[in-house]
């Protein structure tokens, strides 16, 4: 990724928007196929687009959904697949909500409380990570298969928990239960967006904090550079002296502390309690994501943000008349056609650079090259 | 079929089937667990826990997960990881909804079956042709799937009389079938509550009366896989390619056709699990697999590749799905089963000498058992969590004894192999 040039650049974004222009001609001859009008499907999304409020809120919805990326990007640089952090996110937002919310929190200033909060998520995501980063490295389960248990597990400690007489009370009025709600001193306060009624959620920069330091943790550390050099090639990262076992183990546990902070800027920033209404499946969105963004902290964050936008713009397609799950269709075939763009710009990299050596190595030296 | 391929089948099944189990073993294996549960059911009081009803609804809840393990094992033997499962089964119970309602259970298992194909032939393009990995391929079709099948389900189930926005109208049920007098003279029995002979007629009179003509498909298509793939020439050069695929190719097998045909089979079975699944529910609902796509990867873990394990898993997992609709007495003595089963696990690695693994198997064992005596019921949330916990466990203490097909999930080109 070090060296630009207009071909690589070229070839970078051409994947991406490929992808996504093959996605949107599917999702028209789809509509146009089933009686609706792509155009004024354009139209509505447009539309929603101008408006303050879809922009807060898809900025909101790609706060958490790049948190989710990069935990899954943290796994993916080295080549460890955690399908794990859906599970991972919901047990800490709901963990962490139980101790946001709880009395004895209340007497403690507003910064410790917070504080709190977010470090106990981290842990919780990283406890439940490290479940299968243990059975990896000491029984060599593939972490795919422990996470996708482990994921269903959460699911039904969550609703076990998730009752009145235990972490849960009830909502009067309605059928919702949930965590005992966090008060003012424990809340992140939002920003004011003019013409929004939203507010921004405060741990946007906590999203961008988190993006810096993958960035910098990756690039600029020997940590960052041995989980690299493991993603890319197990045996020579061995031959120089890398432990691959605690490689695992480690990023796991980070990718699982990442997964931890996913729920944080909704239950902090606007729904200040974990009940049965908290956004499920973020983790399998973060998987899309990283893979759009291709694990690159900006690449991930434009894919965040595209990701938000068609989620709320979905809104005002029912307005328009057309079905709003249109848009589950075209984010489905966005991921799947962007992976095989992707594989297909590799094939197309790898035959280049074949086709340069070939021509370098061909060439016999000039005059100039052969007296120097 | 060529002399080359069935001698070398033969020269190499000596050493491959050293440790194999004999039948028998098997059958003994059987009575002691009808033994250890009869046991139980006495000490614990659980009638439901070898009862027909139960075992009736076990098998109905099977069904599906098994349709699904199948599906599995059909692409990871030719080499083909298919986590995708979960969102082919969703096609196949709305291909189900949608023909179902219009012309019976019969079109709904033809159109889920077809819509499962059209979702494995997606994952086939993906991960054949173009290379994806399978991991990711088949996380998109899950992201993908359930889209498409609510966006599908709104177009033509809103307007449908006694459809809605997210549900079909209803499906027939598919025929039942009761095998005449054996049943009644088995309920006789079963009533006496005597120790272990009632348990067994229970049992037998679950698996005799009242089954749906699905479930003996189902049971078919099981015992069917097992001989295509291990006993005809054609599963031998399937395998072939989830083994070793770059020999496989140097033998002339066209390893992209067999797994392309391979993936296309998951696909088919997997959308004949979600058919199997919304036609005995009466319906096509959205968010009606309930993560039984990653329950019958599960159970062919657990049943290490091969399709009587499979079956037995997804028995075992469609059993305790049963036992948690029944009430909590039942599922409380599974505790003590778990914690047994664990015992026993202990005792056979310790005797191969995993002394360790004994000791945490051992451990967790006494921990259950704890856990049973120490409690009065199991919260009723926490039943449904029980196949992820075993197989968990499975992974964790028993995995020397599980063998995957050896390149499953690796990408393979044609004449790039090394």
């Amino acid at each position: 990724m070090g060296r630009f040039s207009p071909r690589s650049l070229l070839l970078g974004l051409a994947a991406p928007l490929g992808a996504l222009a093959f996605a949107v001609l599917v999702c028209a001859a789809i509509l146009g196929v089933t009686g609706h009008s792509p155009l004024d499907t354009v139209d509505a999304m447009v539309s929603a687009a101008q408006r303050p409020r879809t922009f807060v809120n898809s900025l909101n919805s790609a706060t958490t959904y790049y948190l989710a990326a990069v935990a899954v990007a943290i796994g993916f640089r080295m080549k460890l697949f955690n399908i794990g952090v859906d599970g991972q996110y919901r047990l800490a937002a709901m963990l962490s909500a139980a101790l946001a919310g709880a009395t004895f929190m209340e007497g403690l200033p507003s910064f410790l409380r917070v504080a709190m909060t977010v470090v106990a998520a981290m842990l919780v995501g990283a406890g439940w990570a490290g479940v299968a980063a243990l059975l990896k490295v000491t029984r060599g389960v593939s972490e795919v298969i422990s996470t996708i248990m482990l994921n269903a597990i959460a699911t039904y400690l969550v609703s076990y928990l998730l009752n009145p007489a235990r972490l849960a009370e009830d909502r009067p009025g309605s059928n919702n239960v949930g965590t005992r709600p966090i008060n003012e001193g424990g809340q992140v306060a939002g920003l004011e967006i003019p013409g929004s009624s939203s507010q921004l959620f405060g741990l946007v920069f906590l999203a961008a904090l988190v993006g810096f330091g993958y960035w910098f943790v990756l690039a600029r550390t020997r940590f960052g550079f041995e989980l690299k050099a493991t993603g890319l090639s197990e045996s020579a990262a061995v031959a120089s002296g890398v432990s691959v076992k605690k490689m695992v183990l480690v990023s796991m546990l980070l990718s699982g502390a990442v997964a931890g902070l996913v729920g944080m800027p909704q239950l902090l920033g606007s729904s200040y309690s974990y009940s049965l209404d908290f956004p499920p499946g973020i983790g399998f969105i973060g998987i899309a994501v990283a893979l759009l963004g291709r694990n690159h902290p900006v690449g991930m964050a434009l894919a965040a943000l595209l990701w938000g936008f068609l989620d709320n713009s979905s809104n005002s397609l029912d307005v328009a008349g057309v079905p709003r799950e249109i848009v589950g269709i075209m984010q489905g075939v966005i991921v799947l056609s962007v992976v095989v763009a992707y594989e297909l710009v590799r094939r197309y990299r790898v035959r280049a650079e074949q086709r340069d050596v070939g021509t370098a190595l061909g060439r016999t030296k000039t005059a100039e090259e052969a007296s120097a | 079929m060529t002399a080359g391929s069935s001698t070398g089948a033969r020269h190499a099944s000596p050493v491959r089937r050293a440790r194999k189990i004999a039948p028998w073993v098997y059958f003994l294996i059987a009575v002691a667990a009808v033994l250890v549960l009869s046991a139980v059911r006495v000490l614990a009081g659980a009638t439901d826990l070898t009862s027909s009803g139960t075992v009736q609804a076990a098998l109905t809840a099977a069904v599906p997960l098994a349709m699904a393990a199948l599906a599995g094992m059909w692409a990871e033997r030719g080499g083909v990881v298919n986590i995708g499962l979960e969102g082919m089964m969703v096609l196949g119970t709305f291909g189900a909804g949608y023909a179902g309602y219009q012309w019976g259970p019969w079109a709904a298992v033809a159109f889920g079956l077809f819509l499962g194909v059209v979702g494995g032939l997606l994952h086939a393009v993906a991960t054949v042709s173009f290379g994806v990995d399978h991991i990711i391929s088949g996380v998109a079709i899950n992201l993908l799937a359930p889209g498409a099948a609510l966006f599908l389900s709104k177009l033509y189930f809103a307007d449908a009389p006694g459809g809605g926005q997210k549900q079909s109208p209803r499906i027939a049920d598919a025929p039942k079938v009761t095998v005449p007098g054996l049943s009644d003279v088995l309920g006789t029995v079963e009533g006496k509550h005597w120790f272990f002979v009632s348990d067994v007629a229970g049992v037998l009179r679950g698996l005799v009366t009242e089954v749906s003509l699905l479930t003996v498909l189902a049971a078919l298509l099981i015992a069917g896989s097992g001989w295509v793939l291990w006993r005809t020439p054609f599963g031998l050069r399937l395998r072939s390619c989830g083994e070793a695929p770059t020999a496989a190719e140097s033998l002339g097998v066209n390893v992209y056709r067999y797994k392309y045909l391979a993936v296309i089979a998951s696909g088919g079975f997997a959308g004949l699990g979600g058919a199997f699944l919304a036609v005995s529910s009466g319906q096509f609902r959205d968010g009606q697999t309930g993560g039984r796509g990653f329950i019958g990867l599960a159970a062919m873990i657990f049943g290490n590749w091969r399709p009587g394990g499979l079956a037995t898993g997804a028995s075992l997992f469609g059993y305790t799905d049963a036992l948690a609709l029944r009430g909590s007495a039942a599922v409380h003595a599974l505790l003590l089963l778990l914690g047994i089963a664990l015992v026993v696990v202990a005792v056979v690695q310790y005797r191969s000498g995993h002394h360790v693994l004994s000791a945490v198997a051992a451990a967790l064992g006494v921990l259950f058992g704890y856990w049973y005596f120490a409690s009065d019921e199991v919260p009723a949330e926490l039943v449904g969590a029980a196949p992820y916990v075993v197989t968990l466990l499975v992974l964790g203490l028993a995995s020397q004894r599980l063998r995957p097909p050896r390149m499953a999930g690796e990408p393979y080109r044609k004449g790039q192999g090394k």
